[in-house]
């Protein structure tokens, strides 16, 4: 047993080598307290490091400690995908103007920055329902506080609070979903549940009705921490009132851990490994249950509700909240395909997503940190006060809508071919039309930018040589994955398996 | 043919961005090195088109062979090999011409030079203008030589960003509406398209050899090689090819609901472009707020994508499907023709009016497509060449004037003919051009149009011959308001076109009276090409009997 733990501890390395990272912070915090840079050194050293053991990892596929965790390709992509993001996150925060108001001293903030990507690092491989639950909460506790983190600022302590009271009923819900499922199959294991559904229900029990509730309980909570319709609520609010490097980071990181979960709970609890099923080369055990119209229409409402919402925004952090529920939408088409030409399209999406998306949000940042403003109306003439800038903002916004020749494009394409070739055809031409939709808002930001003036005529603004450097490190593989993108679908197609998962 | 190792089409295709990237690094002062940079640019991609129109061969016919094409360039873009389940994804950057795409190439080379000369009066953002001009002639360039679906929606959609930008900074007072309404409009459209290319790409297969060739599927039927893998593509060529479709995909079969769907989504893409009634809806506030050299480039080229996009994938992968509807096309392309030119009548904004016409003449390139034979597909192809280049010398001439008069309501003017005799005589031949007067190129396109559609679809056509009369009621009218008549005294001091506005005018006009005279030359360069085509798309009909329709 206990040689079984320390061979299962060394496949754990990247995840202890985090929590060292963020005791090491805390620790430094005490030590070193005026010297700004150390904080963020450790942490953003310690993912690094992690970032490499974890690509240690690549080729394994088992899962460890009696099956709560798994590591697989699956898992070590997601966690490289969070890892990254969270790097970027750290270096935004380290520059961030917004950060340093109010003279408060920010190693907490680096700590818990790394509590949260613990946690979705776990929730990318959670293989167990009470692994999964305890996983979501360490990152979501985690990211309650650091919405919050500004809290001179009002809007900052109204966003924490929504998001613990949201966070809270829809963890609360997810709870009562697993709990229930437990109460039929007799297990927490993802697979062992698998293997326990097909017979409950050859038994003759009744339990149908349970299994939909109980799946439908669960999605929520999945659903919230996607910012999924209905369950978005939160997001818009959150996303306007933490500090926007948090909101960079729940939007692309945090979405990542909830979407590996979402797919590794579909893909291997409901699916039916030794029955009739099976030989269809469905998921959908259950029968008379299509669980994947369910994701397709949270993908529909996502998508739609976001795309149309976002139209009427005029502060930029909430137009992008917005804009990343309909990405999640996006995704979410992916998911609904559940085969692994979908799971690929939705992993590719995700590295995309990441560039495009964080360097629209260190766009806005660096111009708000700059002019003091979110609101769309003073983007009016900036692409003659800060051309490199509003450029660079306008082809990260182009990537989104999803136009060529930018990433973007790519990671639309795979999912509409991912959909064409099941046959999802309909959902493919929804897809389609919202992002004509998006792309209206997206460039009603271009056009402020270009098309318009400012009457103020204001000082042009200027970056510095690291600046600079960031945005270009975002922009160029935005544009390069646009027309180089082999490598990218090499690896999102090599990483599609699940532990578990036939 | 190559130039330092690189394909002339590459060339002619990419030269326009690599003069972007030196007219990005100018400093922005030096406004006349802008300007004449991107001046040589344009004059080397005429030189290079002229070099690629003295070679090509007449006798090639094209179309859906790979032996058929001209200039041919194949290279491996994105390879990634095969994973379990997946499969291997390989695109191709293909790029050839036939004669279809050789008279485009010649037609987008001639107009973006023009479009150059005309942009000379911009004086807001030199810089940014012509970087992004030169942007858009590389995506209009890309579109007629590019023969992989894949490049070619990326070039198609290349072009909507600078187009978007050049309508919203230098357009008129209503620029903005214009400029999104064009964006959101020719999206719509080619985000259908893009459905419609993922469901061709799954359906065609080929097979793949080591060394990158392909292998139509009944090649291989003879006898799969070693190496020989089977790959599903983006080539265009492998989509045109029934055998390629594999059994039981989406669009395999003939007049299945799948094509005619797929047909119905390239073509409401295609549509909007062209535009045909009822996508047309953006075009005129496109035109009336754009600048003079963009509103030539958008009637000149852009226009043509729409039915060049017809010729070379619609109706090559769709045969069936083209019949099927040919009757609804010809319908649609009566209407816009009668619709057209009625509401161009009505139009008092010399502008909007040309705006309106482009929708008439563009109905009859469509109405001479949905004729199926040879004739009526010359007609359509010479009449895309021909209207860009009378269009152009139109909207030149309402540049002219507007430039001096800062307005552009045609019931102001009067009496111009002696104040600017030059003037009027450019306009006339513009007109009388744009009116089909014989001897003038615009003659020889629309009677080909007319002729050939008459045989297939006599009353239809019938109908729609009645735009002549209307097309030359309007034209007239137009002449007799600005020419005839008291000189208004507030146009007294008006100047003649100055040399660089003549040597436009003189250019176009130049190639409308030659065309008209001796259409030889072009013609030659597409009656290989679209004899194939009709026979492709005659030979549909025994297949549908033998599936028992």
């Amino acid at each position: 047993m206990a040689s079984h733990m320390l061979k299962d501890a060394a496949l754990f390395l990247p995840e202890i080598a985090l929590t060292v990272t963020i005791l090491a912070a805390i620790v430094a915090d005490l030590i070193f307290r005026r010297v700004r840079a150390v904080v963020p050194g450790i942490v953003l050293a310690g993912l690094i490091a992690t970032g490499f053991l974890v690509l240690g990892q690549q080729g394994s596929s088992v899962a460890i400690f009696s099956s709560m965790i798994a590591v697989d390709a699956f898992a070590v992509y997601f966690k490289l995908v969070i890892l990254l993001a969270a790097v970027v996150v750290v270096v935004f925060s380290f520059g961030s103007a917004e950060l340093q108001t109010g003279g408060r001293k920010l190693g907490e903030y680096y700590a818990l920055l790394a509590a949260a990507v613990l946690g979705m690092m776990l929730m990318a491989g959670a293989n167990n329902l009470l692994m999964m639950y305890l996983a979501l909460e360490l990152s979501s506790i985690s990211s309650y506080l650091l919405s919050g983190y500004t809290r001179e600022a009002a809007d900052s302590s109204e966003a924490s609070l929504k998001y613990v009271i949201y966070g809270a009923l829809s963890s609360g819900l997810m709870l009562y979903g697993i709990s229930i499922l437990y109460g039929l199959t007799g297990s927490l294991d993802l697979a062992t549940i698998n293997h326990i559904v097909p017979v409950v229900i050859s038994a003759g029990g009744p339990p149908l009705y349970g299994l939909l509730i109980a799946g439908i309980l669960t999605l929520a909570g999945f659903g919230y921490k996607i910012s999924a319709v209905p369950f978005h609520f939160w997001a818009p609010d959150v996303y306007e009132g933490a500090p926007i490097t948090i909101t960079a980071f729940l939007a692309v990181a945090s979405k990542a851990g909830g979407f590996a979960m979402l797919i590794r709970f579909l893909k291997v609890t409901f699916f039916d490994a030794t029955g009739v099923m099976a030989a269809a080369g469905t998921w959908e055990a259950v029968r008379g249950l299509r669980w994947v119209d369910l994701v397709a229409i949270l993908s529909v409402l996502s998508m739609t509700v976001g795309n149309l919402t976002a139209i009427w925004q005029n502060n930029l952090k909430r137009l992008l909240a917005y804009s990343s529920i309909a990405h999640a939408g996006y995704m979410l088409m992916g998911v609904a395909v559940l085969n692994d030409e979908g799971i690929a399209a939705v992993m590719l999406y995700f590295v995309i997503y990441l560039f495009m998306n964080l360097g629209a949000f260190y766009a806005v940042m660096l111009i708000a940190d700059k002019t003091g403003s979110e609101d769309i109306d003073d983007y009016k003439g900036l692409g003659s006060r800060a051309p490199f800038l509003a450029v660079a903002l306008a082809i990260f916004l182009i990537s989104l809508s999803g136009l060529p020749p930018t990433a973007g494009f790519i990671g639309k394409l795979y999912l509409f071919a991912a959909l064409i070739n099941k046959g999802w055809i309909w959902l493919a031409i929804v897809g389609a039309l919202n992002s004509v939709i998006a792309l209206y808002y997206y460039v009603r930001v271009i056009r402020n930018m270009f098309l318009r003036t400012d009457e103020q005529q204001s000082a042009p603004l200027s970056l510095s040589g690291m600046q600079m450097t960031m945005v270009l490190a975002l922009l160029v593989p935005t544009l390069l994955f646009g027309l180089y993108f082999g490598p990218l679908v090499q690896l999102a197609q090599a990483s599609v398996r699940i532990f578990g998962a036939p | 043919m190559e130039i330092f190792g690189i394909g002339i089409l590459s060339w002619v295709t990419f030269l326009p961005v690599l003069g972007m990237v030196i007219v990005l690094a100018l400093p922005k002062e030096r406004r006349d090195v802008i300007r004449w940079t991107s001046l040589a640019v344009a004059a080397v991609q005429v030189v290079l088109a002229v070099v690629l129109f003295l070679r090509f061969d007449r006798s090639f016919a094209g179309i859906n062979t790979e032996a058929g094409m001209q200039f041919l360039e194949k290279g491996r873009w994105i390879d990634v090999s095969g994973v379990a389940l997946v499969g291997r994804l390989h695109i191709e950057y293909l790029l050839g011409i036939d004669g279809i795409s050789m008279v485009m190439v010649l037609l987008t080379a001639l107009i973006s030079f023009i479009a150059v000369i005309s942009s000379w009066t911009i004086d807001k953002s030199v810089k940014g203008y012509f970087a992004l001009l030169l942007l858009l002639d590389t995506g209009m360039m890309g579109v007629f030589v590019a023969l992989d679906f894949f490049l070619f929606y990326v070039f198609w959609e290349l072009m909507l960003l600078p187009m978007y930008f050049l309508i919203g900074v230098w357009g008129g007072p209503r620029r903005e509406y214009a400029a999104i309404k064009f964006f959101l409009y020719t999206l719509l459209g080619s985000v259908l398209m893009l459905l419609a290319m993922i469901a061709l790409y799954f359906s065609v297969s080929v097979y793949l050899d080591p060394a990158g060739g392909m292998h139509a599927l009944s090649e291989a039927a003879a006898g799969i090689r070693t190496g020989w893998e089977k790959v599903h593509t983006f080539n265009m060529l492998a989509m045109m090819d029934p055998a390629n479709y594999e059994a039981g995909s989406l669009l395999a079969g003939i007049n299945t609901s799948w094509r005619y769907l797929a047909y119905i989504a390239l073509f409401i893409g295609f549509a909007i472009k062209v535009p045909i009634f009822p996508f047309h809806t953006w075009l005129p506030d496109a035109h009336v707020e754009a600048p003079t050299p963009i509103s030539v480039i958008l009637a000149g080229v852009l226009l043509k994508m729409g039915t060049y996009g017809m010729l070379r994938i619609s109706f090559p992968m769709f045969p069936d499907a083209m019949r099927h509807y040919a009757w609804e096309l010809a319908l649609l392309g009566v209407i816009s023709m009668v619709y057209g030119a009625l509401v161009a009548m009505a139009q008092t904004d010399f502008k909007k009016l040309i705006a309106y016409s482009s929708v008439s003449h563009m109905g009859i390139v469509v109405l001479g497509m949905s004729s199926m034979n040879t004739l009526g597909l010359t007609g359509a192809v010479f009449q895309m060449f021909n209207h860009g280049v009378i269009t152009a010398m139109l909207f030149l001439v309402v540049g002219v004037i507007y430039d001096r008069a800062h307005t552009r309501g045609l019931n102001e003017f009067g009496g111009l003919m002696n104040q600017m005799p030059r003037y009027a005589g450019a306009m006339t031949v513009a007109f009388f051009a744009a009116l089909g007067l014989p001897g003038l190129s615009g003659f020889i396109s629309e009677m080909f149009s007319l002729f050939g559609a008459f045989q297939t679809f006599p009353i239809l056509t019938a109908i729609g011959a009645v735009t002549i009369v209307l097309t030359a009621g309007y034209m007239l009218w137009v002449l007799q308001r600005v020419f005839l008549g008291a000189l208004p005294d507030k146009w007294k001091g008006l100047t003649d076109m100055n040399g660089r506005e003549t040597f436009m005018l003189a250019v176009l006009g130049a190639v409308v009276l030659f065309c008209g005279i001796y259409p030889a030359p072009i013609l030659n360069l597409m009656t290989s090409s679209l004899n194939h085509l009709a026979a492709i798309l005659a030979q549909v009909p025994s297949a549908t009997l033998l599936s028992g329709m």
